[in-house]
C-alpha cells in the first residue's frame, strides 16, 4: 500500500521541473565558482551532488538561495526566477527551500519543539496551527519524545533529525542537505538516509551535497559530478572515484567555496 | 505586524536583560545628550515668551508727562495725534490709573506700592500706532511738545530681541541635530552588540526565510526602548532643574521684573511629548543603522 503511494507519487509529479540552472556562470575575480552549467531537477527528485572540495558545490547551494548572486544565466527553483528576486523577495525564495547543514545549526537555546515551532513562527504561522504540526514532524523524523530536550543533550543524529523536522516543517518544494552525514557515524548515517529517502518519497525534491561513496552506491540514485565549476557527469549510478579526483592534480589554483 | 509585537517585545527584553551594561551605557549617553536638549528648549521657550510679551507693546508709544502739565495741553496734544494718519487711537493714563496697573502687575507683592506716599509716577498718553514707521514719528515729534518728559516706545528692543531669538534658535536647531546623530551613533553600537551576540541565530532566521523585518523587530523594539527610557529620565531631571532654578530666583522677582516665565506643568508635559518622540526616533534609527549591513546578505 506505501510502496504504491510512493511509485504514483513520483510517476505524477515528474517532469516538472523544480531546480533549473540554465547557462549559469559565476565567478569569483580569476576563480570560477561553476562555467556555463546548466541543470535541471525534476520535482520528486533525489540527487546527490558530488565532487572535490572547491568545485563548485557550496557555489551551486548559494545561487538556489541567492546567498550569491549569478554573473550570467538564469536560475529556476519551481516557479521563481532566482537570478531576478529583488532582496525582498528572497524570504519567499527560501520559504520554498529547506535546507540542512553538515554541523546542524540548530538554537542551543531553545528546545527541539522551539527549533522546529520557530521556523512556522518566522512566517507567521498561528499557534494553533503550530501545536498541530510540530508533533507530527516530530514524528516523522521519529524524536517525538525528545520535544523538550535541548539541543545539546542529544546525540549528532538526533539534532540532524532536528534540523530536518525544521527545513521541512513549512513544506519546502525542495529539500537541499549540504553534506548533512559529515558528522554521523556511518549507521547513524544511513538512517539519516533513510529519512530523507521519506521525505522524497513524500514528494519533495532532494538535493544532497556530500562525499560519502557508500552513501551514494547505496542509494543508486542520480548523481551530479561537478569539476572546476563544470558539470563532468550527470546520469544514474554509483560514486566513480573520478568523481573525487583531486584537482591537486591539475596545476590550477584553486579557489575553495 | 501586530501578531509579532508581543514576540519582538519579548525578544527585545530579554536582549536588553543579557546586555544591561551596554543598554545602561546608551541610555545614560542618550539622557545625558538630551539634559542638554532640554535645557536649550526650556531657555528657548522662555525667551521666546519674553519677546512675544514685549512685542506686544510694539504698537505702542508712551508720552510721559510733566507733573505741572495742565490737563489743556495734554488733551490738546492727544487731539493733535488722534487727526493723524496710522494713529489708531489715544489713551489718557492718569498717575493713579498707571499706579493701579503696576499694583496689578505686581499681584502678591503689591502691598509694596502702598506705602510709596506721593504717587511718583506721570501722567501719560499711549498713543496706539498701525506700524513701526509711525511710532518713531510719533516718539520723534512727541519729544518736542512742551510739557512732555519723555517718551517711550519699544521699535529698537524688539528688533534687537528677534535677532536674538532668531539666532538661539538657530544656534539650538544646529546643536540638536548634532546630539541627535550622537545619540543615534551611541544607541546603533549597542544594538550592534547584541546582533552579534545574536550573529548565527540570525543567519539561521535568514536561511529559514524570515524577512528582514522579522529579523530587525526585536531589535527595533529594543532601540525604542532604550530611547523611552531615557525620554523619561530626562524629562524628570529637566523638570526638577527648572523647578529649583524658578524656586532659587523666586516667584516674586520675576513677577517685579515683570518677566513672564513658562509654567512647568506646560514644560513637563512638552518635554515629555518632545523626548518621548526624539527617544522613539533615535531609538529606531539607531537599530536599523545597527543592522543594515548586516541583513544585505
Amino acid at each position: 500500500m506505501k510502496k504504491y503511494s510512493i511509485i504514483t507519487m513520483n510517476t505524477i509529479f515528474k517532469g516538472k521541473p523544480m531546480i533549473r540552472f540554465e547557462n549559469v556562470t559565476k565567478k569569483y575575480g580569476e576563480n570560477i565558482g561553476l562555467e556555463n552549467a546548466s541543470i535541471h531537477i525534476l520535482k520528486g527528485d533525489f540527487v546527490f551532488l558530488v565532487g572535490p572540495s572547491g568545485a563548485g558545490k557550496s557555489t551551486f547551494i548559494k545561487l538556489i538561495l541567492r546567498e550569491i548572486q549569478a554573473d550570467e544565466g538564469d536560475i529556476y527553483l519551481d516557479n521563481l526566477c532566482v537570478t531576478n528576486l529583488s532582496n525582498r523577495e528572497i524570504p519567499i525564495l527560501r520559504r520554498k527551500a529547506g535546507i540542512v547543514f553538515q554541523d546542524f545549526r540548530l538554537l542551543e537555546k531553545k528546545t527541539v519543539y522551539e527549533n522546529v515551532a520557530f521556523a512556522m513562527e518566522i512566517v507567521h504561522k498561528s499557534k494553533k496551527e503550530i501545536r498541530r504540526q510540530v508533533p507530527q514532524v516530530l514524528s516523522l523524523v521519529g524524536i517525538s519524545d525528545k520535544a523538550y530536550k535541548y539541543p545539546e543533550e542529544l546525540s549528532a543524529g538526533e539534532q540532524q533529525r532536528v534540523a530536518i523536522a525544521r527545513a521541512v516543517i513549512n513544506n519546502p518544494t525542495v529539500l537541499i542537505a549540504d553534506e548533512p552525514t559529515g558528522n554521523l557515524d556511518p549507521k547513524t548515517a544511513m538512517e539519516i538516509m533513510d529519512l530523507l529517502e521519506k521525505i522524497n518519497s513524500r514528494g519533495t525534491t532532494v538535493v544532497m551535497v556530500t562525499h560519502a561513496k557508500n552513501i551514494v552506491d547505496e542509494m543508486h540514485k542520480r548523481v551530479i559530478a561537478i569539476r572546476k565549476g563544470k558539470i563532468v557527469r550527470d546520469d544514474i549510478g554509483l560514486y566513480s572515484f573520478k568523481d573525487e579526483e583531486s584537482l591537486e592534480d591539475t596545476e590550477e589554483e584553486i579557489f575553495y567555496v | 505586524m501586530f501578531r509579532t509585537m508581543g514576540y519582538n517585545i519579548k525578544q527585545a527584553l530579554s536582549q536588553i536583560n543579557r546586555n544591561k551594561a551596554m543598554t545602561f551605557t546608551s541610555v545614560l549617553a542618550i539622557t545625558a545628550m538630551m539634559l542638554i536638549l532640554g535645557l536649550f528648549f526650556v531657555a528657548t521657550i522662555n525667551i521666546n515668551l519674553f519677546a512675544e510679551v514685549v512685542k506686544q507693546d510694539f504698537d505702542m508709544v508712551e508720552i510721559y508727562m510733566e507733573d505741572d502739565t495742565s490737563e489743556g495741553i495734554i488733551k490738546q496734544i492727544a487731539i493733535d495725534y488722534e487727526g493723524q494718519e496710522s494713529i489708531n487711537k489715544v489713551e489718557f493714563r492718569s498717575k493713579e490709573d498707571a499706579l493701579e496697573i503696576m499694583k496689578q502687575r505686581w499681584g502678591d507683592s503689591g502691598y509694596l506700592l502702598e506705602n510709596l506716599g506721593d504717587n511718583p509716577l506721570p501722567n501719560s498718553l499711549i498713543v496706539y500706532v498701525a506700524d513701526a514707521q509711525t511710532a518713531k514719528k510719533v516718539a520723534e515729534s512727541a519729544i518736542d511738545f512742551d510739557g512732555v518728559e519723555d517718551v517711550k516706545y519699544y521699535q529698537e528692543t524688539v528688533e534687537k530681541l528677534t535677532q536674538a531669538t532668531d539666532f538661539i534658535q538657530l544656534a539650538s536647531l544646529v546643536i540638536m541635530i548634532f546630539l541627535v546623530l550622537v545619540s543615534i551613533v551611541v544607541v546603533s553600537n549597542t544594538i550592534k552588540l547584541t546582533v552579534f551576540a545574536r550573529a548565527k541565530e540570525i543567519r539561521i532566521m535568514k536561511y529559514i526565510g524570515a524577512t528582514n523585518w522579522f529579523v530587525r523587530g526585536p531589535f527595533f523594539v529594543e532601540g525604542i526602548i532604550i530611547g523611552l527610557i531615557a525620554a523619561a529620565i530626562s524629562t524628570g531631571l529637566v523638570s526638577l532643574i527648572y523647578d529649583n532654578i524658578m524656586s532659587i530666583i523666586g516667584a516674586d522677582i520675576i513677577r517685579i521684573l515683570s518677566v513672564p516665565i513658562v509654567p512647568l506643568e506646560y514644560l513637563a508635559i512638552n518635554l515629555a511629548i518632545i523626548f518621548a518622540a526624539l527617544g522613539v526616533g533615535i531609538g529606531s534609527c539607531g537599530s536599523v543603522v545597527s543592522m543594515r549591513r548586516f541583513l544585505d546578505k
